[in-house]
């Protein structure tokens, strides 16, 4: 089995955004970036498929500027095996960006593609389901557990209610939940490593498709304030003050 | 404008989170059609014809469309929305799964959790983790968008009458099968719905601790959240987690049990209460210093900062009620 893995480079999780004061959106500039945690947990999988045996080659592909190849080293020091930077100075969205999958899909021919089930920027969740419809195979979202058999590949998903398990039809698209695994850290030795892997560049425009964007960003806000908090002395106090005062019990 | 609004049920009951979605789709358009697919699902069909502001139902009834597989669904919902300029469906795991695959075979965008309507073409979304609020315009002709349940008002769930029409099936897909469902019942309030929300922290230390909240939900009527790292310290299930990738809530009273959020800010907190996204009425965070390390704590909250240890705090949460 060979296993796609579209990586995404976001701002890190530790991170407290701050929006810019023009409104045109949060603050890149001199920010840590980082390999979406979700996208983290989505290598992490196809690295383990591919040491219990299940997988033979691990590629990963991003889709942006020239600065993706940080996020995509990374993930080969992880222990893929190659890269794809797919790249575009662009406005990115969705689905354009599963346009461009579609088409590496196209060239690389994966039996299993595992996208993080969210980019925790634009936060859409949208993207593994849009290439599974382009292409028509079969969806595993949210998934917390992968067991591929018999040609097969079971996967079961974290939904509102609980969990739910599918048996999916090969090839699929899988996006991870946070509990599917822990992300290994990554070992020095390995990231010297990861340097000499192979890394190949791509315009859009090699794949013919287009990215233009379909959504237009009109202006981003801070959500509205806070009230300040108060501290009171006792648990006493408090269950005097929520009924009292803000009278909610 | 006509809205075709995807309705979530389990083929017996329809789910409330479709309420909300209507009230969305009525600031939008005039003609609401709802669709109801699935299996042996005439009663759900009868219901949805109940909700005020509902102008038609389409029910769509096979058996490949009973387990809501979004490789089946997808398709039905194109089929359904012929004509239409909005799809909707709510945001919940359903809505998430389903209505990407719809826009992808539509070549539309899909704009995720609105939490208001600007225009027929521009909505305010969250963006990190509810850290900024992003005002987007779509560029397509039919908009297919997830609602935030918590920021729309249910509408009515009786008093409408709207027609019933049967719609073909479309072909099975088979590309899925639907093995198990493992869903955790409970007696308690649903957690995005309730007005008072009890959650707990990787600070409760034990399973056991954990189940202090229970008491005080009992009493309160409260639904019982979790954070990320109390599910995965395995003292709850992960349905109760609350957050960027866990449930929306938008209860008047939250109240936050050893729940630090760190190291990641804002991912518990971020998203809490957003009916317009006001927070709740009151917040209480009890013990473990402030709900965010910068300092922002739930709106309106009060907070017993250094306060009980555990057992203590059992004690007298306990006399208090
Ligand atoms: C991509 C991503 C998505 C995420 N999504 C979510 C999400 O949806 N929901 C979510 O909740 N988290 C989410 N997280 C995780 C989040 O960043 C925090 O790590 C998590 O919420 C922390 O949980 P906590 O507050 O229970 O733990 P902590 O931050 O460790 O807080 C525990 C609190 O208990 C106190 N405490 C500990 N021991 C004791 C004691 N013995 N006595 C008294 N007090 C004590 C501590 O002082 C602390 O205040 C996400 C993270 C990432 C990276
Ligand atoms: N620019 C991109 N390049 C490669 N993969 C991406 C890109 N954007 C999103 N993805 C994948 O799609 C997942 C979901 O992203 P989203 O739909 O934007 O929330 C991510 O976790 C990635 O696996």
């Amino acid at each position: 089995m060979k296993i796609l893995v579209p990586i995404k480079r976001t701002i890190d999780a530790n991170v407290r955004v701050s929006v810019r004061k023009d409104g045109s959106g949060v603050e890149t500039a001199n920010v840590k970036m980082a390999m979406n945690p979700f996208c983290e947990i989505a290598v992490e999988e196809a690295i383990r498929l591919k040491e219990a045996g299940k997988a033979e080659e691990v590629v990963l592909v991003s889709v942006g500027t020239g600065k993706c190849e940080e996020v995509l080293r990374n993930g080969l020091a992880m222990g893929a095996d190659r890269a794809l930077l797919v790249e575009s100075d662009a406005v990115l969205q969705p689905l354009g960006i599963a346009k461009a999958l579609k088409a590496v899909v196209g060239k690389e021919s994966p039996d299993l593609v595992i996208l993080g089930k969210q980019a925790i920027d634009d936060d859409n969740n949208q993207t593994g389901q849009m290439l599974a419809a382009l292409l028509g195979w079969a969806q595993g979202t949210f998934a917390s557990k992968v067991e591929p058999a018999d040609g097969r590949i079971r996967v079961t998903r974290e939904v509102d209610g609980g969990l739910e398990t599918l048996s999916l039809t090969l090839p699929a698209v899988i996006t991870t939940d946070l509990r599917l695994n822990a992300p290994r850290d990554i070992k020095l030795p390995n990231i010297m490593k990861a340097k000499k892997k192979p890394l190949d560049r791509l315009a859009p425009d090699d794949l013919g498709v287009d990215l233009a964007p379909r959504l237009k960003v009109t202006s981003v806000a801070e959500p509205p304030g806070r009230s300040g908090g108060v501290k009171v002395g006792s648990v006493e106090e408090l269950v005097d003050k929520l009924h009292n005062e803000a009278k909610v019990i | 404008m006509s809205v075709l609004v995807v309705a979530e049920h389990d083929n017996h009951r329809l789910s409330s989170s479709v309420l909300p979605a209507v009230t969305a789709a009525a600031q939008l358009g005039d003609e609401i059609t709802l669709l109801v697919a699935g299996h042996e699902c005439s009663k759900v069909a009868e219901a949805a014809c109940g909700i005020a502001g509902v102008s038609r139902v389409l029910l769509a009834d096979a058996p490949h469309l009973e387990h809501g597989l979004a490789e089946e669904l997808a398709p039905q919902v194109v089929k359904a929305a012929a004509g239409a300029d909005y799809i909707l469906a709510p945001a919940t795991t359903f809505g998430k799964n389903l209505l990407p695959r719809v826009a992808a075979l539509l070549d539309v965008a899909q704009v995720s959790d609105i939490v208001s309507i600007v225009s027929g073409d521009t909505f305010v979304r969250p963006i990190y983790a509810g850290n900024a609020l992003a005002t987007v315009q779509s560029l397509d002709a039919v908009k297919a968008i997830t609602v935030r349940t918590t920021a729309f008002e249910p509408a009515a769930a009786t008093g409408g009458s709207a027609a019933m029409e049967p719609l073909e099936a479309t072909p099975p897909a088979g590309l899925s099968e639907f093995v198990e469902r493992q869903f955790n019942e409970s007696e308690r309030p649903d957690l995005t719905t309730a007005r008072i929300v009890v959650s707990g922290g990787r600070g409760l230390g034990t399973a056991e601790n954990f189940k202090l909240l229970e008491e005080i939900a009992d009493k309160l009527d409260a639904a019982i959240g979790a954070s990320r790292a109390a599910v995965d310290a395995g003292y709850v299930p992960n349905d109760y987690q609350v957050g960027q990738t866990g449930k929306i809530v938008a209860p008047e009273l939250y109240i936050a049990v050893y729940i630090g959020g760190h190291p990641a800010p804002g991912r518990h907190e971020g998203q809490q209460g957003d009916r317009g996204h006001q927070q709740g009425r009151g917040g209480a965070h009890l013990r473990g210093g402030r709900l965010r390390p910068g300092g922002r704590s739930v709106r309106g909250a009060a907070g017993v900062g250094r306060g009980p240890e555990r057992h203590e705090f059992k004690f007298q949460v306990k006399q208090c009620l």
